[in-house]
């Protein structure tokens, strides 16, 4: 054990994900050691971000404002709205640049044995938007994993009764991967969603 | 290390790390092995989707201090049909749950192994009414593990006949000599479904009793659900989400 501050730092660090006991131990020596103005910047960067993000009202993405700027964007489509688990998808379907419309973000995926039912996500305020917004595509874009697939089929089934078309996001081949290496599920898939070449 | 081949059942996993998982499996020789799959997250992973939960496969792993390896993994039935159906992912979340709870590491258990690779394959087969299935699992599960519903002889006494009165706490039918006062009375059509639930190897029956006896069905639904939990002494997180008609 160390005196008072140091070990407050190294037990906070260690509450980090993935940051154990000794990893904790080391980040907090390197801080120690580091000029006062570095850490400094650390801190204020922890505080700001605390302060000013929050969830963006329509969308429950990452926000700096009331309503995070993809729905502030006038050029994004409102017809079509991608559902997500996490803020972190957004990114990595933002990165994709394939994408023109807007996201819904759950804020996680049904899990019965975890006891994560539909009403600890984000969904009322979905079919909310359903209603309200002019929205004639949602596209389920949920981790293809059991969790994500329950959610998947749970919305289907939820959103039968209302004029929009529900699409989910392809599964298949790894681009750049080799096929005697894919597994049956995946690979099932694949030939399921195959397409016509040249179309 | 030792290194060893066994088939499993993954009955639920957690992310560990960047890309990696912690799967909770059914062995068939090996009772329940906790493993890790590195790398299973990766979309481009040599796993790929075989380790999801829910899927029978034949596994090659190494032995480690606390969790086990997976080294290699090939699909013996992926079980696919029940992961893109809402009640039938939670009807097999909820399998999951109770065989996790009851098996112990380092126990062989081929009974239970051989109930919840039916039970997998009833849901995968008939995904209409999954919480049928799910009623009868709870009860031969209880069985299997050395807490049998007495249906067509006392639980107390052992006489047999057709008897009215049911109870969680002794364990089955009960007759009028043996049923405490205050013991309610049922239709015999609700120990007939229980029986039913009960008996093992049945699995295609069931949906004929959702259909025909929903009454009935739906009394010894709660009788099996009270009997696991109070017997198996936890309760199950996943029941609730399982859809009822």
């Amino acid at each position: 054990m160390y005196e008072g501050a140091v070990q407050d730092l190294i037990d906070e660090l260690g509450r980090l994900p993935g940051v154990g006991p000794k990893s904790a131990q080391r980040i907090a020596f390197h801080l120690l050691q580091i000029d006062g103005p570095d850490a400094q910047r650390l801190a204020d960067a922890i505080t700001r971000v605390k302060d000013t993000i929050r969830f963006c009202a329509r969308c429950w993405n990452v926000s700096e404002a009331e309503e995070c700027r993809i729905c502030q964007d006038p050029r994004r489509d409102p017809a079509v709205l991608c559902v997500v688990e996490e803020p972190r998808d957004v990114l990595a379907i933002e990165r994709t640049r394939e994408y023109r419309g807007r996201y819904h973000v759950l804020g996680g995926a049904i899990s019965p044995i975890d006891g994560v039912g539909p009403e600890e996500l984000h969904i009322r305020e979905l079919l909310a938007r359903v209603g309200e917004e002019p929205v004639e595509e949602l596209i389920i874009a949920t981790n293809p994993n059991v969790e994500g697939e329950a959610t998947a089929s749970y919305l289907s089934r939820l959103l039968t009764h209302h004029d929009v078309r529900v699409t989910r996001l392809a599964s298949g081949l790894p681009v750049g991967g080799d096929l005697d290496y894919a597994d049956e599920v995946t690979l099932g898939r694949a030939f399921v969603g195959r397409r016509e070449l040249g179309a | 290390m030792a290194n060893y081949r066994d088939q499993g059942i993954v009955l639920r996993t957690y992310k560990l790390g960047e890309t990696d998982r912690i799967l909770h499996l059914l062995t068939q020789g090996r009772g329940k092995v906790r493993a890790v799959a590195r790398g299973v997250r990766r979309p481009g992973s040599r796993f790929g989707g075989r380790l999801e939960a829910f899927s029978h496969v034949d596994l090659q792993l190494y032995e480690g201090r606390n969790l086990d390896t997976i080294t290699q993994a090939e699909l013996l039935a992926p079980h696919a049909r029940i992961r893109t159906d809402y009640a039938a992912s939670a009807a097999a979340s909820l399998m999951a749950e109770v065989v996790d709870h009851v098996a112990q590491e380092g126990e062989r258990d081929h009974a239970v192994f051989l109930l919840l690779r039916s039970g997998l394959q009833a849901l995968d087969a008939e995904p209409a009414d999954p919480a049928i299935f799910v009623d009868a699992f709870l009860l031969r599960l209880a069985s299997a593990v050395g807490f049998h519903v007495f249906t067509d002889a006392c639980a107390v006494c052992r006489t047999p006949g057709a008897h009215v009165f049911l109870s969680v706490k002794a364990g089955g039918a009960l007759c009028a000599d043996c049923a405490p006062t205050g013991t309610r009375a049922v239709d015999r059509p609700v120990i007939d479904a229980v029986a039913l639930l009960a008996r093992p190897g049945e699995w295609t029956v069931l949906p004929g009793l959702a259909r025909d006896q929903p009454a009935a069905r739906a009394t010894a639904a709660s009788y099996a659900r009270s009997f696991a939990e109070h017997h198996l002494d936890r309760r199950f997180r996943a029941y609730d989400a399982v859809p009822r008609p």
